[in-house]
């Protein structure tokens, strides 16, 4: 029986063979945290009875969530990671470096490694073929201790992904119609594989951005194979010796497999206040919006920038409207500078906010008022997300945005692109 | 320690509860400071839920246990949303199905989560659990249900009271290898 991508890499991590429902302790090779889990794990960590990290060149503390901190509270849980991350010689990405998946992309993740954080978004990696998940903060603290931690190998989904984007689609109208698809829960402890010939035109950032939402499905990692692509970035990125080619076997075991023909896609939206809640951009279109924001995780780089600076460059935000422009990370940032598009953007009535979540998780930078409602290229729109509970939060791709934006409703992008 | 096996009254939260419903992140400020981010636990979500859980134990030491329905705790992977319900007061959890993260980090914190269906209990029944054995008897109706088995692994955590105590003990996993 072949190996799935999931699999392999526990099968190669535990020094054994890996299969499905089997649970396996295996090595990590990376292990994070970020400033609103950090603390607990520190704290766990220091209870736990360890005094060092396994391996410290290992673990990475990134200050991205609050960032720079609204709160005094917060400025001292910075502190507390501050000097955690001095002491155990770990490296630490302080405020204004950028959210910690993006970061992650651009200067650690493998393919073939094992990468733990205390961010459910840690899946983000796995578009570099890196078995990557979301834990909470005991299993991290108990990971940067031990340098390994348990798993219980997942049942995997194979996504089939063929033919091409049509103008004004993109990696986030998929990933959206894919949710819609398995729902919140649908992929709960799987894995979600992909595979197809459209992977040969799908780029890195594109990736990163289906892979950081498989777990709104629920999944515990979302794999990429690895490939040109990936050893490109990988060069890019200066870690060209870190590629190695990584797939799954053909005579693999999947639990579904899910066909996706790209050129019958079209743009999409999650609608208040499930990620699952899925539809298409034109059934929605017409519902007046007051926010727009476009940063995260999910679609905060360089080619998201783009996308929106493009669609806005000589245009207007509509006068009812905040544009609110969050970079991933300072790299994307300094690049988007580069190539102009911030400036287009800020002629257009955007505010740029620093690298980091800014206003994704509700705590500062873009908190909403009652009844308002912003559309958002992150990868939640749960109730209270932004800060208000009685706010409503869309999500759809960077281009949905920017149209959105410049008219003060929700738009089809397809009239601009 | 967790009682694994007890005797308490549901209390019911519906499907998709999010850990950002259980404590949202406009409290991250207090992430610190678990007794007052307790304080916040479901604010939004089920507002009555803090009060319910008090009266069971003012009412004479009763034990809470929260029932919820599909896909309890999606959403960001804070260990602190099965902390705050812990410290609220709640002694277990029933749910249709749990999100991985929160499920793991439930059973991190000592806090059994048991999952079965949970349609055939109703808000304030009174419910008979052996987490071990995965029975729980719904007094209030009469009816049993049994709940999917947890790995092993798991079970060694949650008996040890969580993993930080599992790991104080065993200063690593045990066994060591597959199993
Ligand atoms: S950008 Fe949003 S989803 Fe991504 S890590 Fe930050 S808070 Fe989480």
């Amino acid at each position: 029986m072949g190996q799935t991508l999931a699999e392999r890499i526990l099968s190669l991590k535990s020094h054994g063979e890996a299969k499905a429902g089997d649970v396996v302790i295996a090595d990590v090779d990376l292990a994070f945290v970020q400033d609103t889990t950090g603390p607990l794990t520190i704290r766990q960590f220091k209870e736990s009875g360890f005094e060092a990290l396994a391996k410290p060149q290992q673990a990475v503390v990134f200050l991205d969530h609050a960032a720079p901190s609204p709160a005094q509270q917060l400025s001292n849980d910075h502190i507390l990671l501050r000097r955690f991350a001095g002491k155990a010689g770990c490296p630490i990405y302080d405020v204004g470096e950028g959210i910690c998946h993006q970061l992650m992309a651009e200067n650690f993740a493998n393919p073939g490694d094992v990468i733990v954080g205390a961010d459910s978004h840690t899946v983000t990696a796995g578009a570099l073929g890196a078995f990557a998940t979301g834990m909470g903060s005991s299993d991290v603290a108990v990971a940067l201790a031990l340098g390994k931690i348990w798993f219980r190998v997942p049942e995997s989904f194979l996504i089939e992904l063929n033919g091409a984007f049509p103008r004004g689609v993109y990696a986030k109208d998929l990933v959206l119609y894919l949710i819609g698809q398995i729902g919140a829960d649908g992929a709960n402890y799987r894995a979600l594989e992909f595979r197809g010939e459209a992977l040969a035109r799908m780029t890195m950032s594109q990736r990163l951005t289906i892979a950081n939402m498989a777990v709104e499905a629920g999944a515990k990692v979302g794999l990429f194979p690895s490939d040109k692509i990936t050893r490109d970035f990988l060069r890019e990125h200066g870690r060209g010796d870190k590629y190695r080619p990584l797939s799954a076997d053909t005579g693999a075991n999947y639990e579904q497999v899910i066909p996706v023909n790209l050129s019958q896609l079209e743009p999409m939206l999650s609608l208040p206040h499930a990620v699952d809640n899925v539809r298409p951009v034109a059934q929605v279109k017409g519902v007046q919006i007051q926010q727009a924001f476009i940063g995260t995780c999910t679609n905060g780089r360089l080619e998201d920038i783009a996308v929106a600076g493009e669609i806005l460059k000589g245009k207007k935000r509509h006068p009812g409207t905040r544009l609110l422009i969050a970079p991933a990370s300072r790299q994307v940032l300094i690049q988007a500078m580069e190539k102009g598009h911030i400036q287009s953007l800020i002629e257009a009535g955007a505010i740029i906010l620093p690298p980091g979540c800014a206003a994704c998780l509700g705590l500062h930078q873009g908190v909403l008022g009652d009844g308002e409602v912003c559309l958002s290229t992150a990868n939640r729109n749960f109730r209270g997300r932004m800060g208000n509970p009685e706010a409503m939060i869309y999500l759809a791709s960077p281009a949905t945005a920017a149209a959105s934006v410049m008219k003060g409703e929700i738009t089809d992008p397809r009239e601009f692109v | 320690m967790p009682d694994l096996v007890l005797k308490g009254k549901a209390i019911k939260l519906g499907d998709n509860v999010s850990t950002d419903d259980i404590i949202p992140g406009r409290f991250a400020h207090l992430r610190s400071n678990l007794p007052e981010l307790a304080k916040h636990v479901l604010e939004d979500a089920a507002p009555e839920f803090a009060s319910k859980v008090k009266a069971l134990s003012v009412a004479g030491g009763g034990k809470s246990i929260l029932v919820a329905g599909r896909n309890l705790g999606l959403g960001s992977s804070r260990e602190h949303a099965p902390m705050v319900i812990k410290m609220s007061g709640v002694d277990a959890i029933l749910a249709k199905s749990a999100a991985r993260i929160f499920f793991r980090n439930a059973i991190n914190q000592g806090m059994p989560v048991l999952l079965c269906d949970t349609d055939k209990i109703g808000d304030g029944d009174e419910l008979e659990i052996n987490v071990i054995d995965g029975k729980i008897a719904n007094l209030t109706s009469g009816i049993t249900l049994s709940c999917g088995k947890m790995p092993p692994i798991m079970s060694a955590i949650l008996e040890e009271g969580g993993l930080i105590p599992y790991i104080q003990k065993h200063k690593d996993f045990k066994p060591q290898k597959h199993y």
